[in-house]
């Protein structure tokens, strides 16, 4: 993403706060290290650099706020527990809300996460629509989710051990078969890297591109809103 | 626009895969109202919260021959590691029962008890049976000491998990019978639920039952107990839970819910148990 110094983010169904926190730990750490080079080359040139240039950068850094919305009152409030006991109190905010149908008004965000969880949503194409409404002009969608395994070697290994190991694992350590049996299945019936970037461009993205992690298990779809 | 994803169907060949993997007769799918190409005999049946019955019964989670491995590799060492986790037993049990059930239930059907027992399905829990009326009853009643059993240890008769890996459905309630009547072998038995009382009960019951948990649990469990009393265990409580299963009638075949005012030595004396070396709840 690298976010640069004043970068609005909307992570819908990111209610535990892992892309959220990413971000705004990068964020610090670019205006920390900006302004460490920056004095850094103002002592060895011999230039007084003005405290207020200084503040102001990592202002603009501290102006970079992320907002995380999910439909689960539950999943945010773990977020919010993680935030405070990181230590984090400032830029962020919390939201309830439906993918599908944002409680937020049209082109307030620069860029729009949503990391494995457009998978569970009902109507994948509005989720896409609402993404899209809520972009500024020159927004960037991305969108990290499973996906299909193109190799038919791999993705033999890949689905045996789906669908024969993941829910025992699910069963002996979670005490849950159920949710991880869902799991499994819900990524087969997902769309694949191809389909799901149509959907994408169908929705008005332009500049959709798609990346895969590990050999396709994961990807990471990108489109901006031109 | 029409949504993608409830239009979109799985290729056929990949639909194979899941049945050749998941060996199913139907396939539907989970919560999220998906229609799959389903090819079943029995047809889709939606449980109470909402999931879409996948095998032979309710609850039921059909499994290959490598996750039975799996399962009973995987619990069997979770139970050994925590013993508390009660799921982990249970699931033990499910996965391997299979001929122990079978032989258990071909004993019940060769006794008129136990064919009665079969017959009604009885089901141990607070919506058929009292703990108040439990509890009033005698103090040398069998009824009265479950009580005891119950409300010393705080448990419900309630809190028994249903069964999910057994594949027979002919089966599930032989299964379902045994896990209620554990705490009634305790009871008969008079064996506490502690470490060393499990131990026993478990050597009744894998004499008795045959159950591959319960010989696994009675040769195992004795590693986790306490130096003083695993020499208890060694000299008075094995001897005693040896005899006691071999000598014992078969205890899938007793209607225990019709023996809580029954006297608890007397019933003992008829069933062929010995009182145990302790009281475990002394007056």
């Amino acid at each position: 993403m690298s976010p640069r110094p004043g970068t609005k983010l909307l992570d819908v169904a990111g209610g535990t706060g892992d892309i959220a926190f990413r971000f705004l730990n990068y964020v610090r750490s670019q205006s920390d290290f900006n302004s460490l080079t920056a004095l850094q080359t103002s002592t060895e040139q011999g230039v007084d650099i003005n405290e207020d240039e200084n503040s102001q950068v990592s202002g603009r850094s501290r102006d970079c706020h992320v907002t995380v919305c999910d439909i689960n009152q539950s999943m945010l409030e773990v977020g919010m527990n993680r935030a405070t006991q990181s230590g984090i109190t400032s830029g962020i905010s919390w939201l309830k809300g439906n993918a599908e149908c944002l409680p937020i008004e049209d082109n307030s965000f620069d860029v729009y996460t949503i990391a494995f969880g457009i998978r569970n949503c009902t109507h994948i194409d509005k989720v896409v629509e609402e993404a899209y409404r809520v972009l500024r002009p020159g927004g960037r969608f991305m969108c990290l989710e499973f996906s299909h395994v193109s190799n038919p070697l791999l993705r033999s290994v890949y689905d045996e051990y789906s669908f024969q190991v993941i829910p025992v694992l699910g069963q002996i350590l979670a005490a849950d078969w159920d949710s991880y049996q869902y799991l499994v299945e819900s990524i087969r019936q997902f769309q694949n890297q191809e389909d799901f970037k149509r959907i994408i461009r169908t929705c008005g993205f332009r500049a959709v591109t798609y990346e895969n992690l590990t050999f396709g298990v994961v990807a990471i779809h990108s489109g901006f809103k031109l | 626009m029409a949504s993608v994803c409830v239009k979109k169907s799985l290729s056929y060949v990949k639909y194979l895969k899941f049945r050749r993997i998941l060996k199913l007769n139907c396939f539907s799918s989970t919560s999220f109202g998906v229609r799959l190409h389903s090819t079943s005999q029995i047809g889709s049946v939606t449980e109470e919260d909402g999931a879409t019955q996948r095998g032979q019964y309710r609850g039921h989670r059909p499994t290959t021959p490598l996750q039975k491995t799996l399962l009973t590799l995987g619990s069997a060492a979770m139970a050994i590691l925590h013993p508390d986790r009660g799921d982990m037993i249970a699931t033990l049990g499910d996965v391997t029962a299979e001929t122990a059930l079978k032989q258990i239930k071909q004993k019940m059907e060769s006794d008129p008890i136990g064919q009665q027992i079969l017959r009604d399905q009885p089901v141990i829990s607070t919506s058929t049976i009292s703990i108040d009326y439990l509890g009033s009853l005698g103090d040398n009643t069998f009824g009265k000491e479950y009580w005891r059993f119950l409300t010393k240890h705080g448990f419900s008769p309630d809190a028994r998990l249903p069964v999910h890996y057994v594949d027979d459905p002919e089966l599930v309630y032989v299964m379902l019978r045994y896990r209620q009547c554990h705490d009634l072998f305790h009871t008969v038995l008079g064996m506490r639920p502690n470490m060393l009382g499990e131990c026993v009960v478990k050597w009744v019951e894998a004499i008795q039952l045959g159950l591959p948990m319960c010989a696994m649990g009675a040769l195992v469990g004795p590693i986790r107990l306490m130096p003083k009393h695993r020499q208890n265990y060694l000299t008075t409580y094995l001897p005693w839970a040896l005899r006691n299963g071999q000598n014992g009638k078969f205890l899938m075949n007793v209607y225990f819910e019709r023996e809580w005012e029954r006297d608890l030595a007397d019933l003992r004396q008829e069933l062929g148990l010995e009182p145990p070396p302790e009281e475990p709840y002394p007056r």
